[in-house]
């Protein structure tokens, strides 16, 4: 048993020499090598390859460690539903703990404004935002399995249709906020039209080509979109005519959108548990099957497509409302990615787990100003990390179960 | 007795290749029909032109309903076949592996079901009957076919011989009056073979629905089956009882070489 730890350790030992090695040959050039344009000579920063050799070797080393562990552990929690949980499944799933966990989260909901500044409420409604956002690229992404990478185009949609119809005819926020949504459902369809025959890579690639479309459109047709200066003045939604100041405003606007998720939540919820739900299922997990029973492929994509962007829409409405102004520079593919990382990094499929990922994702870097550029670097680490450590998300969706009285056993 | 279904002329190809060439086959009403051939004779092929998978190039496809007239269902949706009533399971499974197995059968109710968006958010009375009606009928189904312990469970994790039969429950859920099994045998050991056949002939006699089968498995084919068709090379070689199959020259000859004959 030992000798072959012993074995094991050497052959780790070695492919990090290999691994050390090799980045010191490869970053010779630009860490070793500088040549100082003011006095004319080459300097030789030999300390600099001994650095990057130690460190990729230490890396290295405790990266084939752990990641060998983490296979172990993807191994095990393959047969989940049942077995082994992570103690946030188990929160989610079990009753008796998740009855109080909801009341906990309701109470802080209800009273965070009014013990939080106007900055921290701003943010936590933007993190609100994307929860809806993220649920609703779920049903796309997560239970039809259609990787929709331009889903920034729907919630564009939104934002503008209420910026224009505002800007030219007046309308109000209560009246634009259905309007927005239909507006993106539509876009939804008529993107799926074209899509329906593709898959995996290939529908990627298109709807990533779609939402930088639809934004390149949007900062191009000045008569239409007013280009990159965007429109500005939007109003706030109002409430029965009430003057707000900006407090009230915002606070007022958090409300908005914790009734927004709680909606989004509660149809999601049902949606996912029903005929049209399974239907989306069963495309996502074999397609050619899926029609065998009998189910309209077409049919499926277009209600996919079409319930996900609606929440865009909708989602995009309010963004109009709460910065007051639109310009194409805010629905670049970086929104998309970052919705997507949301359900990927949540589970794809599970509520519970977007709301978390949208939550940590969105907050995260709000507190991690601190690190300023490198939020991004450590956002991409801890994206990496999750795919080797937890390719299944936060929180995994589970099943619905079903009780049975059997009466002959 | 009138074929439920028929296949006329019908012909596949791919590029230069003749997958089917021009091969008729007739299938009657409460019977077990076998299609058997060598590898690569163009028999899964056959069935993916009957469920719509293929758009064949030549010929047509008719069925007959017990109830209904006879329709033409040549190079139609796929999802358009099962909902007249030809249901199918693969020679790879393919069950959807991360839904539960009771959730598996219940996708094959969605064809015969309703309920929609508005209905799946409202959750109104009419919805939650239906809901009710496709657990309780997938459950029964379930049940008949012999999987009653996990219905709970991810369909991935069921054993192999239980993933076949889990497969052939959906495909009975769509309510079909002809059933096509590509290979159900394929892998499984004898036990659960001798089970299979159990199971087959229960469809035929209880469920009163035709099967129409490709099979490599001759024990099984020559012990089950009402009529034979014998493919080869694209084409239809013999059709007829087990009994005739077996003594065929030309199928001993297209299964076994040239010299057995001499």
């Amino acid at each position: 048993m030992s000798t072959l730890n012993y074995t094991k350790y050497m052959e780790g030992m070695k492919q990090a020499v290999v691994v050390s090695l090799w980045f010191m040959f490869l970053t010779f050039p630009i860490m070793v090598i500088r040549v100082n344009t003011i006095e004319n000579i080459i300097e030789w920063r030999w300390m600099n390859m001994l650095y990057i050799g130690a460190g990729s070797f230490i890396l290295s080393f405790v990266w084939r460690k752990m990641s060998g562990r983490g296979i172990s552990a993807r191994k095990e929690s393959i047969g989940a539903q049942g077995g082994r949980k992570f103690y946030l499944q188990r929160l989610v799933s079990e009753k008796r703990l998740s009855l109080p966990a909801l009341g906990i989260v309701a109470v802080i909901a209800l009273f965070f404004p009014f013990v939080s500044s106007i900055y921290q409420t701003n943010i936590m409604t933007t993190a609100l935002m994307y929860v809806v956002l993220g649920l609703g690229l779920n049903i796309v992404v997560g239970q039809a399995g259609l990787l929709n990478l331009g889903y920034v185009a729907f919630y564009a949609a939104g934002a503008y249709t209420y910026a224009l119809l505002y800007h030219h005819f007046g309308v109000g926020f209560w009246l634009a906020l259905p309007l927005g949504a239909l507006a993106a459902t539509v876009l939804g369809v008529l993107l799926a039209l074209p899509v329906l025959r593709l898959q995996g890579d290939y529908l990627a690639i298109v709807t990533l080509g779609f939402g930088e479309i639809t934004r390149l459109v949007l900062e191009n047709w000045n008569e239409f979109s007013y280009g990159p200066s965007g429109i500005s003045g939007i109003p706030r939604p109002g409430l029965f005519g009430m003057e707000m100041d900006m407090h009230e405003a915002t606070v007022y606007l958090y409300f908005l959108m914790i009734l927004l998720c709680i909606i989004t939540i509660f149809v999601v919820n049902r949606l996912q548990d029903s005929r049209i739900g399974r239907a989306l299922l069963a495309l996502r997990e074999d397609e050619i099957a899926c029609q065998a029973m009998g189910i309209n492929k077409t049919m499926v994509k277009l209600t996919a497509f079409a319930l996900g962007s609606t929440w865009a829409g909708l989602v995009g409405v309010i963004f109009a409302a709460k910065t007051t102004f639109v310009n194409p520079a805010s629905f670049t593919f970086l929104e998309s990615a970052m919705i997507l990382s949301i359900v990927v990094l949540g589970g794809t499929g599970s509520i519970i787990g977007i709301i978390i990922g949208a939550l940590l994702l969105i907050l995260l870097p709000e507190y991690l100003r601190a690190f300023g550029d490198y939020r991004m670097l450590l956002f991409g680490i801890i994206m990496v990390i999750m795919m080797i450590f937890r390719p299944q998300g936060i929180v995994t969706g589970v099943r619905k179960t079903y009780e049975f009285h059997t009466e002959e056993k | 007795m009138n074929p439920i279904l028929e296949a006329k002329n019908l012909s596949m190809n791919f590029g230069g290749l003749k997958a089917l060439d021009r091969v008729d086959i007739d299938v009657l009403p409460g019977q077990i029909t076998a299609l058997i051939g060598p590898n690569g004779a163009g028999k899964t092929t056959f069935f993916n032109c009957i469920t719509g998978i293929y758009s064949p190039t030549g010929g047509d496809i008719f069925i007959t309903p017990s109830g209904g007239g006879r329709k033409k269902i040549t190079g139609i949706n796929i999802h358009k076949v099962t909902e007249n009533g030809v249901a199918r399971t693969f020679q790879n499974i393919r069950i959807f592996p991360d839904m539960t197995v009771l959730e598996n059968v219940m996708i094959g109710r969605h064809c015969r079901t309703e309920a929609g968006v508005l209905g799946a958010i409202l959750r109104d009375k009419g919805t939650m009957t239906e809901e009710k009606a496709i657990v309780a009928r997938s459950y029964e189904i379930l049940k008949k076919i012999g999987i009653t312990e996990h219905v709970n469970l991810l369909a991935r994790n069921l054993p192999y011989g239980a993933q076949r039969r889990l497969e052939i429950a959906r495909a009975l859920a769509t309510d079909p009056f002809l059933l096509l099994l590509d290979e159900p045998a394929a892998g499984m050991n004898p036990q659960e073979t001798r089970d299979l056949e159990a199971l087959i002939i229960s469809i035929r006699d209880e469920w009163e629905i035709s099967v129409f089968l490709i099979e490599h498995d001759m024990r099984l084919v020559m012990g089950l089956s009402d009529s034979v068709y014998v493919m080869d090379y694209g084409e239809m070689l013999a059709r007829g009882t087990p009994q005739e199959i077996r003594q065929n020259p030309e199928v001993i000859k297209a299964y076994l070489g040239e010299d057995v004959s001499a």
